[in-house]
């Protein structure tokens, strides 16, 4: 098998048995990269000689004797909404084309103390606004399974680039399902952390209290020793939990449901899913009970209106983090002429610089904090926040986990939801009331819809800090699945 | 109008808000140094000047201080609060919005008594809450200074991020013509309790304490407070009371006039004390505040609150009592001395060796009229309390008189070295020499036969013009009680 279809804890293991070099296999994703992105365009940036430098710093610390972690070595690709030092960082938008961060993110810092070699930068709806990757200021990124279809978002750049080959790990960000949702449509292991469990230090913000950095894989094992490399307290991060958290990574190893309580949210079904979707869902359903979990029914009334109330706080929390592009200290200035005023340069900057998507965003949230309409929107939005967890609390006082499908459909084509905002909104129907609240939630591959031979996923939620029971529930449905397909559901993936 | 005629028709009530700068080591939200005068934008980081991706972290101190402010002015602490967001796009802010606090302040609900003529009047604080700075802006050409028709602006982002406390008073009703008075006077106190507590350097000149005053009139008789104006980042505590008195002036005569008060915020001109009006209230922007959701909420401890608290310095209206009883002065001359922030200066000195009436009598008389001169603050003359206990004991030793002891001043005040020094290198030791004396006094007297004779006819008073002779043929340096009965005594003259 070709090194870029081995798992990233293969690739670990061989590097650090000296059978192949960080440099061959840096290279030979870098050759897959150059191979299929014509068709996939999941990378924003790539810079071959910054990665194999990375690759040859990796290979002479470990010739040094240096004891690395067990992903030193292994290819990542960061999704641009994280800083690295040595590479530009735009957000997929206009305004920051070109820009370079004189730091790196927290997770950047990590995974390259780790020995993580990042491959480069990839795509994402602007600003990490959207679920299709069409709202990219540089175009969008293709669906490995179907060069026609999006490959959610907005993380579809991170999840296509895994989906593909081109690398076995990458980061993403979940603000209202962008890890989630894109992982699904894609095939892959994709999960939100608790809030709060990974740094947002150096993450550009869209929603800061809902924002949350996470991993994407080819595999539930691969995810978790992602997510613990990047994982733990961050003092540059007010918002990040100063607590022991579980080991997901021994989590993803026990892999057992027997005698775990499973809820099955009553709200999430029915009319708005693809019926491939739920057919799905519900085999996995029952296959998790001939495991030996106990499944019951559980209803979460607020999750209804969890989609707009994230519509109103999400907006809001964007329409003030994104003030600070205004032409004045870096990105894009339109109309420094000499003859303009400050405040006219900072409007027609953010007139060019902006997409329509981040605009239509800053104008709701703008209008939602409004004096006046405050208390009707924004603070209404947050009450129903506090509905959610307190669902979540009622919730998890009778399971151990929650399920449904992560996404109401599969794939959909590039271009059909891109003039229908609330369309292309209701992809993250499933999604959200685990931002909302903070929880922990996962989606794993189980299946193929029958209607159109595309990905389906089942998300797992549970609780806050509970993030080693999402890997626990997801290992066992990836085990018992595989060993029915014969291997991961990625395998029936087109070749590209 | 005249200030007499506009409060025979008007009541003024008052409002200040005060800005108090921190003196912590860090900014607010990140690590950076806060130290002034750095040349521009060398204090900064990516927190500091919102780099995308980069995140504020509350600093402890501040927080702190804050609270410690907060208990000294008998306030309420906030079990539990939040830092909020207020949105709005001004160049010298890095974030387009600034970190404060909005409807959960820190601390809430106090007092400050302040004195004025003698009287106590009970100043009621609102909130004390903790904010970030701003940078900087420079606006380069056009003849205002200000952005408007300035040619180019440039920013220095040292300052952004820097903790501002800012207080606020309700409403100060029934100060009558005295509300310039007031108003100095809470600065006054203020200033002097933020320095007590040790939390900032409030040096007002470098813009760590600065005030917006609020004014606004009734006619006399009603009960109903008239529209207020803001006049903003008024400097000094002198122009403190100036703006109150040249808003409480220009409001009575625009009613007067029959006109009606625009809510606004108003300028305050140094040279002519007046005011010019900024921007309107009724076009002012919608700040659409929200809970910073970058930063936990603030829950501090009550236990350690109440530590705080039991650890508070001796507030400045305790130890100016306390002071006075030891000092023995009048309420008048402990006025004073706190109006010319004098009162550190002499405990200072005094505690160095110096009996407080003469440490009281050089720093409220030469030496202010000396920083006057200089147009310096009285603390920042280049001379100690040490040093002018050093001079006090000279004089009192009999080695100096006061005339000589002004002109050792003088030469510590230039930089020529301690008082010892300057007392050698200008030769200013009192003449104590019987001999040398004798001999300038006989001169004296050949010189001044016909005073000489009224004083052995027994006009004593007449001796005055002799010691007045010996001082000036002395240069100053004799000892006039000393010159007097040797010349009473070569004159036959007992008294």
């Amino acid at each position: 098998m070709s090194l870029t279809h081995k798992t990233a804890a293969e690739l670990g293991a061989l590097i650090a048995s000296g059978e192949v070099s960080a440099v061959e296999v840096a290279q030979a994703h870098l050759d897959r990269i150059a191979a299929v992105e014509p068709q996939v365009n999941a990378f924003l940036h790539v810079d071959a000689e910054t990665t194999l430098e990375q690759a040859r710093t990796v290979d002479a610390r470990r010739a040094a004797g240096e004891r690395l972690g067990p992903l030193a070595g292994v290819p990542i690709a960061h999704k641009d909404v994280f800083t690295t030092a040595d590479m530009p960082t735009t957000a997929g938008s206009k305004i920051l084309e070109g820009w370079r961060p004189p730091y790196d993110a927290t997770v950047t810092r990590r995974l390259r103390e780790a020995g993580l070699v990042i491959l480069g930068k990839t795509n994402l709806d602007e600003f990490a606004m959207g679920s299709s990757t069409e709202n990219s200021a540089y175009g969008p990124t293709r669906n490995p399974w179907d060069l026609s279809r999006i490959p959610g978002g907005s993380s579809g750049g991170s999840s296509a680039a895994v989906a593909a080959y081109e690398a076995p790990l990458s980061t993403g960000t979940d603000t209202g399902g962008s890890i989630r949702q894109p992982a699904a449509v894609t095939g892959i292991v994709g999960m939100k952390p608790t809030y709060g469990g990974s740094s947002r230090y150096g993450l550009i913000a869209f929603a800061s209290s809902l924002d949350t950095p996470g991993p994407f894989a080819r595999n539930v094992m691969d995810a978790a020793l992602l997510q613990e490399a990047f994982s733990g307290h961050d003092p540059l991060d007010s918002t990040s939990i100063d607590a022991p958290v579980p080991s997901v990574v021994e989590a993803a190893r026990q892999g057992d449901v027997a005698g775990l309580r499973i809820g099955v949210v009553k709200e999430f079904g029915g009319e708005g899913y693809q019926p491939g979707v739920l057919a799905r869902f519900h085999e996995t359903v029952e296959l998790l009970e001939s495991l030996g979990a106990k499944v019951v029914e559980v209803s979460c009334p607020s999750f209804t209106v969890a989609l707009p109330a994230y519509y109103l706080i999400a907006p809001s929390e964007c329409s003030s983090n994104l003030a600070r592009f205004d032409a004045m200290r870096y990105g894009l200035r339109v109309g420094d002429d000499g003859t303009r005023s400050a405040e006219e340069v900072m409007a027609l900057t953010r007139a060019a610089g902006f997409g329509p998507e981040v605009k239509r965003r800053i104008i709701l949230g703008t209008y939602a904090l409004s004096s006046g309409y405050y208390d009707a929107y924004y603070g209404q939005a947050q009450k129903v926040r506090t509905l959610i967890a307190r669902d979540f609390e009622a919730a998890f006082g009778q399971v151990d986990v929650l399920v449904s499908p992560t996404t109401p459909t599969t794939a959909f084509p590039i271009g059909e939801r891109a003039d229908d905002p609330m369309a292309m909104y209701l992809a993250d129907l499933c999604t959200i009331p685990a931002n909302m609240a903070g929880n922990a939630a996962i989606s794993v591959p189980c299946g193929l819809a029958d209607e159109d031979g595309l990905p389906v996923g089942l998300q797992i939620m549970a609780p806050v800090l509970g993030d080693d029971r999402c890997y626990r529930v997801a290992a066992a449905v990836e085990n018992a699945l595989e060993s029915r397909w014969g291997g991961a559901l990625l395998s029936k993936a087109p070749a590209l | 109008m005249p200030y007499d005629e506009a409060l025979e028709r008007f009541e003024p009530v008052l409002g200040l808000e005060t800005h108090v700068e921190l003196g912590t080591a860090s900014k607010m939200f990140c690590g950076c140094p806060t130290t002034f005068g750095a040349p521009p934008n060398t204090h900064v980081c990516p927190v500091c000047l919102a780099l995308p991706g980069a995140l504020p972290t509350a600093n402890a101190a501040a927080i702190e201080a804050t609270i410690r402010i907060g208990l000294a002015l008998n306030c309420s602490i906030a079990e539990w609060c939040r830092f909020a967001r207020k949105n709005y796009f001004y160049p010298d802010m890095p974030k387009n919005y600034q970190i404060s606090q909005y409807d959960e302040p820190l601390c809430f609900d106090g007092y400050l008594d302040v004195e004025v003529n003698g009287e106590v009047v009970r100043v009621e604080i609102e909130r004390v809450h903790l904010e970030e700075d701003t940078g900087k802006s420079t606006h380069v050409g056009g003849a205002t200074g200000r952005i408007h028709g300035a040619d180019y602006s440039i920013v220095d982002y040292n300052r952004a991020g820097i903790p501002l406390v800012e207080i606020v008073t309700k409403p100060i009703p029934g100060t009558d013509r005295l509300a310039p008075e007031v108003a100095r006077a809470y600065g006054t106190e203020l200033r002097e309790l933020v320095r007590g507590l040790g939390v900032s350097d409030v040096r007002m000149e470098e813009g760590s304490m600065r005030f917006d005053v609020n004014v606004s009139l009734m006619p006399r008789g009603s009960s109903e407070w008239g529209t207020r104006t803001e006049t903003k980042n008024v400097n000094s505590l002198r122009s403190v009371e100036r703006a109150v008195r040249g808003e409480i002036e220009r409001q009575a005569a625009v009613l007067a006039g029959g006109g009606r008060i625009i809510q606004e915020t108003r300028h305050f001109h140094e040279d002519t004390g007046s005011t010019t009006p900024g921007r309107s209230k009724e076009e002012a922007q919608d700040y659409r505040y929200f809970p910073e959701p970058d930063l936990v909420p603030i829950a501090p401890d009550p236990a350690w609150v109440a530590e705080l608290k039991a650890s508070l310095p001796e507030l400045p209206g305790a130890r100016r009592k306390r002071l006075q009883r030891e000092w023995g002065v009048s309420d008048l001359d402990m006025q004073s001395m706190h109006n010319a922030d004098a009162i550190d200066l002499v405990e200072a000195t005094v505690a160095a060796g110096a009996p407080p009436a003469d440490a009281r009598k050089w720093w409220m008389g030469e030496l202010a009229r000396r920083a006057n001169e200089a147009g310096v603050p009285l603390r920042e003359l280049r001379i100690t309390p040490d040093e002018i206990a050093r001079v006090c004991a000279m004089v009192a030793g009999g080695a100096l008189n006061d005339k000589l002891a002004r002109q050792v001043l003088e030469g510590v005040l230039n930089g020529e070295g301690t008082p010892d020094e300057v007392v050698a290198a200008r030769g200013l030791q009192i003449v104590n020499d019987e001999g040398e004396l004798s001999a300038i006094i006989d001169q004296v007297l050949a010189g001044n036969a016909d005073a000489a004779d009224k004083v052995r006819g027994g006009k004593i008073a007449a001796v005055g013009a002799l010691v007045g002779g010996v001082m000036k043929a002395s240069r100053g340096k004799a000892d006039a009680g000393r010159a007097r009965e040797l010349i009473l005594e070569k004159l036959g003259v007992s008294e």
